[in-house]
């Protein structure tokens, strides 16, 4: 799903396996090592292995525990609901931004820098931003009150651990809205205005432009760049950590929760909490590819 | 420039602008009680505390974050151009199968693969050390790397490199001279989204650092614990600028190319 698109060129060439080799090796030697090893050796301690100790038993008992827990599902509900609606609405804005810039502001130098600056912020800094924007006492209800629309902190309503998640939401959509737009305005770019101008010689409508020309250009970044959010929604620690309730805890701040728990029985069932996160987003992966193969298939044959 | 797109551009800078209000107005308060919509006192406590009773600390954070950012930048940009050069120009079997292996690391969280290796870490003595951060960091910044340098070479031509060493150019100077400078600009973008990743990341400096490097994310985490306000809105602005400094050079640089497939 990463792979840049236009590949016909390298069909052509040819090179030596052992000088392949030699390329890949050292990206391959290190990943394996620490990402493969990270995830086995996670693996045989989530289930019962001790490394380093003689005492190991096989068990799923971390796992059993951890998806028995009434608080799981509920867990999990509310990181699939942040994850899923943070990414819809920031893919949404951000086809909609990007077909307006590409119309109105495409040479604007000015604009593309300032497009830019969310991509700089780490998320930990927008989140204590919002923090001091949104929170009962923060500059938002003070605005409120001074114009006389709320009564005090009291009558403000919640925005900051939340039932709804709203600050954990804003800090995400703020974020994750430009990295799309700029995946997406890459490609519109590199295609220019001409196949938008045939449609429109052929007397399509807005529509029908944007659903048979633009979306199927845009599509397979658009799919990547969504999935890249999708998955960095549901796997972060810090903004629902400082802008979350306590309960229902998502899944990754239960999971750090457990494994720096002073118990030190609680760690495997972090781990395993850690195991699941990874397992869904993969799932989700695969699942999503599946779709936008279906989808294709749909409109090369439709009916 | 007509009406409609400047009023796009303007409320799209007022979006872009308006999370940083709160920082510096929290940043120059002296006092600033509930419901003032301003502060009651402005003053320059919190500069004064960061610049000078904790200035040590700060300046520590900031070394720590910037060297760490930049090793594991140099660690990934080194193993990723050769690799990244692989999947770019050449087609050869299990091709998908590699690029997906190398990319996966972009989409599980870090905090599931730290946690796992963290005991081994300890074990190897790399717990709690710099170059086992380093390492904790390479696990994801890496496949980024790849990942941007990929479309790089899929747009570059290495006929240029054979032509180079027809005339008598020697390996070295070919790379020297035609291959690093044909891709510099995706180089440079690589690095800012590598150093990026590195320079905001905290969870996984946590388990593996144990709180022995205090890096400025793990310092501001400990701030926003002891609920002194001003100080860490001051400490969050020190914490955006060098980034939005490497903004601006690679906008210098790069032109209106910016920083696609930047997060």
């Amino acid at each position: 799903m990463f792979a840049p698109v236009t590949e016909d060129a390298a069909r052509t060439r040819t090179i030596e396996t052992a000088h392949l080799l030699l390329l890949l090796a050292p990206a391959l030697l290190i990943i394996l090592l620490l990402f493969g090893g990270g995830l086995l050796l996670g693996s045989l301690q989530a289930l019962g292995s001790q490394p380093f100790t003689e005492k190991s038993i096989f068990t799923f008992a971390h796992f059993i525990a951890v998806l028995t827990d009434p608080d799981f599902a509920t867990s999990f509900a509310m990181t699939m609901y942040i994850a899923t609606v943070s990414t819809l609405v920031a893919v949404l804005a951000s086809v909609a931004l990007a077909i307006s810039l590409v119309r109105c502001a495409a040479a604007n130098r000015i604009l593309h820098f300032f497009l830019q600056i969310p991509l700089t912020v780490p998320h930990l800094v927008i989140a204590i931003s919002l923090l001091f924007l949104l929170a009962p006492t923060g500059i938002l209800s003070r605005l409120c009150s001074f114009l006389g629309m709320t009564a005090g902190a009291a009558s403000f309503p919640l925005l900051i651990n939340d039932t709804y998640a709203i600050g954990i939401l804003l800090t995400y959509i703020w974020k994750e809205i430009p990295f799309i737009t700029f995946m997406i305005l890459a490609v519109l770019k590199n295609s220019g205005p001409e196949l938008d101008d045939a449609g429109r010689t052929l007397r399509a409508n807005a529509w029908q432009r944007f659903y048979h020309i633009t979306l199927p250009l845009i599509a397979p970044s658009l799919g990547a760049a969504g999935f890249i959010v999708f998955a960095f929604t549901f796997g972060a620690f810090e903004v629902p950590y400082l802008l979350g309730r306590t309960y229902p805890m998502v899944l990754p701040v239960w999971a750090y929760k457990n494994y720096a728990d002073i118990d030190l029985m609680a760690r495997p069932e972090g781990i395993a909490i850690g195991l699941i996160i990874a397992a869904i987003v993969i799932c989700s992966l695969l699942l999503s590819q599946g779709l936008m193969q279906i989808a294709r298939r749909q409109r090369e044959y439709p009916g | 420039m007509n009406k409609r797109s400047f009023l796009l551009g303007l409320s799209i800078i007022a979006a872009v602008l308006l999370p940083f209000l709160p920082l510096l107005l929290w940043s120059v308060s002296n006092q600033w009680f509930y419901p003032a919509l301003l502060p009651q006192q402005f003053g320059l406590r919190s500069w004064q505390y960061i610049l000078s009773t904790a200035g040590q600390q700060i300046t520590e954070g900031l070394v720590q974050s910037t060297s760490l950012a930049l090793v594991t930048t140099c660690c990934s940009l080194t193993v990723a151009l050769p690799a990244a050069r692989a999947l770019g120009l050449y087609c050869f079997p299990g091709k998908k199968a590699i690029g997906l292996f190398l990319l996966l690391p972009i989409i599980v969280p870090p905090l599931c693969v730290s946690m796992g290796y963290h005991l081994w870490f300890i074990r190897l003595g790399l717990a709690e050390t710099f170059a086992g951060v380093v390492m904790a960091h390479l696990t994801f910044c890496l496949p980024y790397t790849i990942f941007v340098l990929w479309g790089v070479f899929t747009d570059y031509d290495p006929d240029f490199e054979h032509q180079a060493r027809s005339l008598g150019a020697s390996p070295i100077q070919v790379l020297v001279n035609v291959t690093l400078p044909m891709i510099l600009p995706g180089i440079c973008i690589a690095a800012l989204f590598s150093f990026l990743l590195s320079w905001s990341q905290y969870l996984s400096t946590l388990i593996i650092g144990g709180g022995r490097l205090l890096t400025l994310p793990i310092l501001l985490f400990a701030l926003m614990d002891s609920g002194d306000r001003p100080v860490a809105a001051a400490v969050s602005l020190v914490f955006v600028l060098p980034a939005l400094f490497a903004l601006l050079v690679n906008a210098h640089f790069l032109g209106r190319q910016g920083m696609t497939g930047v997060r």
